[in-house]
Formats: structure tokens, C-alpha cells, sequence
């Protein structure tokens, strides 16, 4: 078993930055009884101008005049726990909440796929970075040891041979134990963890009751820690609120990235895809605008999803300023990901056509991108555009039918140069209604060009309805 | 020797000539033979835009182009019809030869006609586009010639007769007349004959 820990020393800050627009810009986190509010964790631009945890708010106001706050919510910590816990599920499926502020998981199965720790490891950091979030890291051979040795290293990897040493040089503050424990061992002339690991079982036990020596046991590998494992979630829910309505659809761009990132960790956490998603724009003083994005194929790329995504917005208007934004996938379909070198001929070509496919639509729309299907009909209005009648088999009009057909008969009397052939009774259609009775001719124009023309019987003036190529 | 095999032996001078019809190799015939006699290399160039300057719709462009269109339908790939002039009445496209279900129109125009036209010939995978553009001006026809040629697609614009007097950068230009006669205007790689041509078969 090989553990990794992650420890977040600074979640809630970063958590807040990630949904600011400009995480440079001097930003802190305040808490504390209104009237008394206390900085709890800043950013860099605002500590480099004197703004330090525990100030009281109108100092630092006083200090930094830039200075953005935003109050600290324990539930919005514990919501970005759960989204860490969801893209760490994408190399583990045990994955642990079990300390705070850290994220421990099992990856010794995982190696054989993500290749040797070394790797795993620059991985893991190039994603966390991308995340926005500072972290330290330890690989141990047991959850609790990684949890207690990332508090002394960042980066270190143990193997089970290297556990005691290194546990051993372990200072005893550094343990996670508690203070009064801690004070006593320290009295007693006590500093490293190894040098308690001298000390017979029985007396620690007298002295300190059966927790310090369970917590012993589990740094070491003796005792098996209980964790609760890390379940996903089977939806996928985000709201991003903004700070001040947005009235164009560039405004949601930023946001609409995030979450997308968001649902691509997901995603690749449950090893799945989406085939469609909902927008949902919370519009001031109105009903949500809902946008549903429906995809050709299983997709979770957050890059291909954010190009449809923007493709498809273009043709949205927005009903009015929005405060929120939802994105929320409620059925995630298997995805199978297609890799382009194995594919040739008719394989690539069936893809690169449903790519094709699915940009035209999301951008002109479902029904601008028509087949041409041929019914059993004598109409030809109800031929092309009746849509639910039988399809026509394999019998071909032998009677002459235009290349072209207006989607609406005009009158054309003057244009007509002289009648070439016809005419050509079409008569039927009253059984639901629509029903017609015509002579056709072909027609040729004053231009030269040939036209379909009808003529109702007994009736005087021609309608266009085709042209011949 | 005379002096010109000189020069050209000493590669002081190419020969512009030969490099198109070296890539007029994959020229695509296109079902006439008296078009095909005319054309360089033999038929439609591929990878390029051809235009077809036409009166309005029904002046011969489907009689012109059904033959080829049905020969390619018999292969997988579709065949993409951009913001036709009017509905494409199925039986007439069927009794051609045109297998429709390789067929697909977009109902689009303007600025949208010529972004899907180009999408369509970027993505090479249509075995052939026809767009009715006569909103795209000398600047759209480029883009739609460099994106026919990136996609390897064949092209077929067609715009209405004003636009005869326009220059355009495409590598085949006709003008349908009545009566299924057509006028070559430009080629790429050869002289336009001064004739015009019949291409017979009534649709």
C-alpha cells in the first residue's frame, strides 16, 4: 500500500481566489463576529502590504486601500474538499477525507497505470497547480504516517524500509497530537518521535491511556486506520454567482471556463462523459433562462466542451442581467476516448464527418442541417417537407420532376414563354385535409430556363412550383 | 540545342505548366465528355473551388453537376448542399443517380452560408460541397479557395451572372447559358476555349 497525502495549507483562500476575476489583486478572507471582523488568511499582493492574519479589519483596510474581502464560509471549504476529493478520484478509488485540510489516497495500483512515483508525483502537481491551489505532498507506506510526515516535508517518498527513521526524526509538535499530551512529553525532556518509540509500551499506556498508543500504532503501520472512502457523486451541479449582474454573454466566458474545468474533473473521476448539459442563468427580477446543450458524441474534454459551449452561445440572447450561472449535467454517459493515429480511412472519415456535424449544428441550429429524404407521397410539397410519411423504397418517378421545388407556389402568368409539355393530373390529399388538384406543365421561361408550373383545373393563372436544373 | 532548352536545362526557368499538370494529376471527371475534353487535366480540378456564374436556379448547374454528384455518392462520404435556391426535390435528385442519403442542405444564408461553406471544406471529410453564395464577395471566394485546398474538398460555388465582371482567385470559372451550353471564363493551367461548349442531357 503506498498512500499519498496532500495537504492544502491555504484551501478556503484559494478556493475564494478561483472566482475572482483577477486573483492578483489584494484579497483577503475575514472572519469573525460582525462589528469585530478579524483577517483570517490573506493573499500575497495584500500581505506584501502588511496585511497579516488576525488584524483587525479596519487596519488592514487601512493599510492596503485596495483591499477586497469576502467573508470565510466553512461550507464553501468543505465544498472545495469534495471537489479536490473528486479529481483525486481520478487516480484512486480510495480516496479519504478523513483529516482536514488534506486529502489522503491509495495509489499503489495506480503506479502501474500512471507510470513510477516520480511522474505520478510532477502530475499530480501540474494539475493541482492548474486547480490554482498551494499544496505540500508525502508518499508513505500508511495513511496516517503520510498525513504526519507532509506536515514536516513537501515531496517526501517512504518506502516501507525508510517509514522508521523517518517517523523517528519527527519532531512531537509536529504530531497532531493533543496539546496537553504533547506539553507532558515535552516536560518530561521528550522532543523526537523516536525517542518515545524507545519507551516501553506499558508505561506509555499507564501515562497516557490507550489514544497515544493507537496513534502510535497507526503511524506505524500496526494498527489499521479505518477510513471513510470517498464516494462521487452521480450528478454534476456548479453555480458560480457573480459579484455584479452581467449583461453580455462575454461576461460569462470566465465562469463558463471554470465550471467546465470543473465538470472535465469530474468527469475523468467517474471515468465517463456528457451528451448533454444544462446552462441555467439566473436573470434578476425574472425566470431562469435555461440553455440546454445537447452534444453529437460523449465528450469531456473541458476544451472541446468550452469551443461547442461558446459556438452554441452565439445565438443565445440573454432575457436580462445575470447573477448566476448553472451548470449542471444530470446523466453522464461511458465514454470511450478515440485515439486519431489508430484510426484510418472510413473510421477517421465517419469522425471527422460527426465533428463537422455537431459544429454546424451548434451554431445554425438543430434544423438548418437537413437530409434529403424522399417520401411516399404524391404532393410534392408533402414529398419534401411532410417528414413523417413512409420513406420511398426503391421505385423511381419516371414522369419528368424538377431538380428544384419552391418552398411556396407563386403566380407567374407573364413569365411563362410557352407550355412545353403536360399536363399531369396531381390530385389527393383529402383525407387530412392539405388536399390539392392540379395540372402540371413544364414551362418554358421567357429566359429559356425550364419551370414546373401548375394550373388549377377550370382555373386561369399558372403557379411556379420547381425548376428544372 | 536551341537557346531556350539552355535555359531551361540550366533550371534558370520553370515551367509553370508542368507543375499544374503535375497536380492536375487527381483532375475528376466530370461526366461530360466534351467538358472533360476542354478542362485542364481533364476534369474538374480538385482541392479548388470551381464557380459557376448562372442566371438563377434551373439554368442547367444540376444537369452540369449531377453526373459527377452521383458518381461520388456511391462512396461513403457526404455530399453537402450549402443554402440551396430552393427545396432539392428528392425524386428528381433520386432518378439522377444521387444516393440521398450521402446527401445533407443546410437551410442557412448569409454570413452563416459562408462560415458553414468553409467548415464544411475545412474539415475534409465531404466528398463534395456546393454552395449558392451570392453574398460572398473576391474576399470570401480567397478564403473558400485556401480552405478547398487545406481540406483537399471539391468545391463548387455558384453566384449569380453579376458577378461575371468581378475578378475572382478561383482555379475554374463557367457561365451557364440557356439550352445547356456553358462558357469556360477562366482555368488554371490552360487557355479558355473561345467556344462555347454543350453539355447536353436534359434534367
Amino acid at each position: 500500500m503506498r498512500w499519498v497525502c496532500l495537504l492544502f495549507p491555504r484551501l478556503a483562500l484559494e478556493g475564494a481566489l478561483r472566482r475572482r476575476p483577477d486573483p492578483c489583486a489584494p484579497f483577503a478572507l475575514i472572519a469573525g463576529p460582525a462589528q469585530r471582523w478579524r483577517i483570517r488568511a490573506a493573499n500575497s499582493a495584500a500581505r506584501e502590504q502588511g496585511v497579516k492574519p488576525g488584524q483587525a479589519l479596519g487596519l488592514a483596510e487601512a493599510l492596503c486601500h485596495e483591499l477586497e474581502v469576502a467573508s470565510f464560509e466553512a461550507t464553501e471549504v468543505e465544498r472545495w474538499r469534495q471537489r479536490l476529493a473528486a479529481w483525486a478520484y481520478g487516480y484512486s478509488a480510495q480516496v479519504s477525507l478523513h483529516y482536514p485540510h488534506a486529502l489522503v489516497f491509495e495509489v499503489a495500483s495506480s503506479l502501474a497505470l500512471f507510470g513510477p512515483w516520480p511522474r505520478l508525483e510532477a502530475r499530480l502537481r501540474t494539475e493541482l497547480a492548474e486547480l490554482g491551489f498551494s499544496h505540500r505532498l508525502a508518499i508513505a507506506p500508511n495513511p496516517a504516517a503520510a498525513r504526519v510526515l507532509v506536515n514536516a516535508h513537501d515531496g517526501l517518498a517512504v518506502g516501507d524500509a525508510e517509514l522508521e527513521p523517518a517517523l523517528a526524526a519527527l519532531r512531537l509538535d509536529r504530531l497532531g497530537l493533543e496539546e496537553e499530551t504533547v506539553q507532558t512529553l515535552q516536560r518530561s525532556g521528550l522532543r523526537r518521535l523516536g525517542e518515545l518509540f524507545g519507551i516501553p509500551r506499558g508505561a506509555l499506556t499507564r501515562r497516557f491511556g490507550g489514544t497515544l498508543m493507537r496513534h502510535l500504532g497507526e503511524l506505524r503501520g500496526e494498527w489499521p486506520l479505518a477510513l471513510d472512502v470517498y464516494r462521487p457523486a452521480r450528478q454534476f451541479s456548479r453555480t458560480f454567482e457573480f459579484d455584479r449582474p452581467v449583461h453580455a454573454i462575454a461576461g460569462l466566458a470566465f465562469p463558463l471556463k471554470r465550471l467546465l474545468q470543473e465538470l472535465g474533473a469530474f468527469l475523468i473521476g467517474r471515468d465517463a462523459g456528457v451528451e448533454r448539459f444544462r446552462l441555467t442563468l439566473g436573470i434578476e427580477d425574472g425566470p431562469p433562462q435555461r440553455i440546454d446543450i445537447g452534444l453529437l458524441s460523449v465528450q469531456r474534454d473541458p476544451g472541446t466542451l468550452l469551443e461547442l459551449t461558446r459556438t452554441h452561445l452565439e445565438r443565445v440572447r440573454l432575457a436580462g442581467p445575470v447573477m448566476t450561472l448553472t451548470l449542471s449535467a444530470t446523466r453522464v454517459a461511458a465514454y470511450m476516448p478515440t485515439r486519431r493515429e489508430l484510426l484510418d480511412g472510413p473510421a477517421r472519415q465517419a469522425q471527422a464527418w460527426a465533428a463537422l456535424h455537431q459544429r454546424l449544428v451548434a451554431r445554425l441550429g438543430e434544423s438548418a442541417l437537413r437530409p434529403l429524404i424522399e417520401h411516399r407521397e404524391h404532393r410534392p410539397e408533402a414529398a419534401v417537407l411532410g417528414g413523417a410519411g413512409p420513406s420511398a423504397g426503391g421505385r423511381i418517378e419516371h414522369r419528368p420532376r424538377p431538380g428544384w421545388l419552391m418552398a411556396e407556389p407563386y403566380r407567374c402568368d407573364g413569365d411563362v414563354a410557352r407550355l412545353l409539355a403536360g399536363p399531369e393530373r396531381i390530385e389527393s390529399g383529402w383525407w387530412d385535409g392539405g388536399d390539392i388538384r392540379r395540372d402540371y406543365y413544364l414551362a418554358e421561361w421567357t429566359d429559356g430556363r425550364h419551370a414546373w408550373v401548375w394550373r388549377e383545373p377550370g382555373g386561369e393563372g399558372l403557379y411556379l412550383h420547381g425548376w428544372f436544373g | 540545342m536551341s537557346a531556350l532548352d539552355t535555359l531551361l536545362d540550366s533550371r534558370q526557368v520553370w515551367r509553370a505548366q508542368k507543375a499544374i499538370h503535375e497536380d492536375r494529376q487527381g483532375a475528376i471527371a466530370t461526366g461530360h465528355a466534351a467538358l472533360d475534353a476542354v478542362l485542364p487535366g481533364g476534369g474538374w480540378p480538385r482541392a479548388a473551388v470551381s464557380e459557376l456564374l448562372v442566371q438563377g436556379a434551373g439554368s442547367g448547374e444540376l444537369a452540369l453537376l449531377w453526373p459527377l454528384l452521383a458518381r461520388l455518392t456511391r462512396a461513403e462520404r457526404p455530399l453537402v448542399l450549402v443554402s440551396p435556391p430552393a427545396i432539392p426535390y428528392p425524386a428528381a435528385w433520386r432518378r439522377a443517380g444521387v444516393r440521398l442519403e450521402r446527401c445533407h442542405w443546410l437551410d442557412v444564408g448569409g454570413r452563416e452560408a459562408l462560415w458553414a461553406t468553409e467548415q464544411c471544406l475545412r474539415a475534409a471529410c465531404c466528398a463534395a460541397v456546393v454552395a449558392w453564395l451570392p453574398q460572398a464577395d473576391s474576399r470570401a471566394m480567397r478564403r473558400l479557395q485556401v480552405a478547398a485546398a487545406s481540406g483537399d474538398t471539391l468545391a463548387f460555388v455558384l453566384r449569380p451572372l453579376a458577378k461575371t465582371r468581378e475578378a475572382s482567385p478561383v482555379a475554374l470559372r463557367l457561365r451557364l447559358h440557356p439550352h445547356a451550353e456553358l462558357e469556360v471564363l477562366k482555368c488554371r493551367g490552360g487557355w479558355p476555349p473561345t467556344q462555347r461548349i454543350a453539355f447536353g442531357g436534359e434534367a
